[in-house]
């Protein structure tokens, strides 16, 4: 099934979720149809309480669709297995570890890598992980503990956790919106840089839309809740991109655009349980 | 850490001053050995009965370690198992708490009723007072994860008994070390009491028969034994702390 990096993924098929169930339950997404191609870096943007992060739960399968059917290189989510990888917008290290035992931590927990967990963890996987925070420039912390890392050095180690077990998909969930904004644009380039790399499939959910552009292949803007995906398209920009980008007309004509798909309506806040 | 010389020491100069003091005012206010001996006789008198305390001190030492022993294990497993569940959690807790608040002393009878008088009442009272500290801090310590790290767990799939050794376990460590150090100096008072009502050895039983003979310096040398073994045991817990629960002081171990 490995070919031009276009082949199906994962697919929604009419995907709805209803919290509290019954009729007065609270509609989060509206049956949704998406196809995620592998390779695709997507990015989730709309206002507040929009299902957002329901969808990350839903591949993730933290959470089972009310209706529809999600399926996974063609079939139904569960039968294949396939690797998740996680940063959320805390960086949720364990402070008892280094930041290279954070990091190896999904070798202890994921297949295949736990059977050999205890041979390796002292060879083949410190090297690996040693290799990963070199590329983000974290090698001098590897035996830092966590406390003493700034916050982008924080989103950083808790980028290389979420890529060390090489994941099938990538789940970011606003894995930048607590940082200043010349940390951001810094992780935006570690980000890109590892993508380009690895070509894991992302989806990336943001507030931020110049983040959206500036990373993603493909854009879904999402209605306010009940979600429902009211735009889709594809970000042409060639990449690797550089931060100059977001001053290009064709770049500030894009989020505008995306901006102006984005109705807020502010009495639903209160429900952004995501 | 940069501590001036004068804060090590600080600890230390108390101790010396406290007893300093404790000597002169016997001495100024001619206070008799009956009522209360002078540091320097109490002394003197653990050197002359040493002989005879030593086996004493040995009986509560092994009773306290087995019996402390015995109660981190129940206390931890306990811990463990009522903090992992929040039905477990909220069903065990008034049954834990009514169990604590009885007095160690009391039960004491019950236990030479059943096992007779000697070593074993001594265990089972030194178990017994250090189980709760241990299990609420550890529960404690488990109940009170961040969802944040357990989500990252559930991400990679991980089963529940992989969050609790990963996660939970290492999380409750300061709390449980902070509760071995309580623990630990309980389990002396537990088995010092049922020493004392039913035993014919030990620090509690010596000390019983040398009040009932008047032996005023011995009584109080059996407390200095004890409480030399107190701040010993306190030392080892806050050594072994340091090392393994370090991080949550926020300091590189």
């Amino acid at each position: 099934m490995k070919e031009n990096g276009t082949e199906k993924f994962m697919v929604f098929e009419g995907v709805g979720v209803t919290y509290g169930g019954g009729a007065d339950g609270t509609e989060a997404l509206k049956p949704t149809d998406l196809t995620l191609s592998k390779g695709d870096f997507l990015a989730l943007v709309g206002p507040s309480g929009c299902g957002k992060s329901t969808i990350l739960k839903l591949v993730s399968e933290v959470l089972a669709p009310t209706t529809g059917n999600i399926f996974f290189a063609g079939r139904e989510l569960g039968a294949t297995p396939f690797r998740v990888g996680m940063a959320f917008q805390s960086a949720s290290l364990l402070p008892w570890m280094t930041v290279r035992d954070n990091v190896m931590l999904p070798l202890k927990i994921v297949k295949p890598f736990k059977t050999e967990f205890r041979a390796k963890r002292k060879g083949e996987y410190r090297d690996r992980v040693d290799a990963l925070l070199e590329k983000v420039g974290l090698i001098d912390f590897a035996d830092s503990n966590p406390w003493e890392l700034s916050g982008g050095m924080m989103q950083r180690t808790n980028l290389c956790r979420a890529l060390i077990h090489e994941p099938d998909l990538l789940l970011l969930d606003e894995p930048f919106g607590a940082l200043d904004q010349f940390t951001r644009e810094e992780l935006w380039q570690t980000l890109q840089d590892l993508w380009i790399e690895r070509r894991p499939t992302v989806i990336l959910v943001t507030h931020d839309l110049r983040e959206a552009a500036y990373l993603a292949s493909r854009i879904c803007v999402m209605s306010p809740r009940p979600g429902r995906i009211v735009d889709d398209s594809a970000v042409e920009f060639p990449r690797p991109r550089h931060i100059d980008l977001v001053f290009e007309p064709d770049f500030v004509t894009l989020v505008q655009r995306l901006r102006g798909k984005i109705v807020h309506t502010p009495n639903t806040r209160k429900l952004d349980a995501a | 850490m940069t501590q001036s010389p004068l804060r090590k020491i600080a600890p230390a100069l108390l101790i010396i001053s406290f007893f300093v003091l404790w000597e002169m005012a016997c001495l100024v206010f001619g206070i008799s050995h009956l009522v209360l001996p002078r540091p320097t006789q109490i002394v003197s008198t653990f050197f002359e009965y040493a002989p005879a305390i030593w086996p004493h001190a040995q009986q509560t030492l092994y009773t306290t370690m087995v019996g402390f022993s015995a109660g981190v294990v129940i206390g931890l497993t306990l811990g463990v198992l009522i903090g992992s569940s929040k039905l477990a959690y909220e069903t065990a807790y008034p049954l834990l708490v009514g169990i604590s608040s009885i007095p160690k002393v009391a039960v004491v009878p019950i236990f030479v009723l059943w096992f007779g008088a000697g070593t074993v009442p001594a265990i089972l009272t030194a178990a017994i007072i250090c189980i709760f500290p241990i299990v609420v801090n550890v529960a404690t310590g488990i109940a009170t994860v961040e969802p944040e790290l357990e989500d990252v767990m559930r991400s990679l799939k991980a089963t529940k008994l992989e969050i609790l050794w990963n996660i939970g376990l290492p999380r409750s460590m300061p709390y449980f070390f902070a509760s071995l150090k309580v623990a630990v100096t309980l389990s002396f008072v537990g088995s010092v009491i049922a020493e004392t009502v039913a035993s014919n050895r030990g620090v509690g039983n010596m000390m019983l028969i040398a009040s009932s003979s008047f032996n005023v310096p011995l009584v109080f040398a059996g407390l200095m034994v004890l409480a030399t073994m107190g701040i010993g045991f306190y030392t080892v817990f806050s050594l072994i702390e340091r090392r393994v629960a370090g991080w949550a002081m926020r300091k590189a171990v």
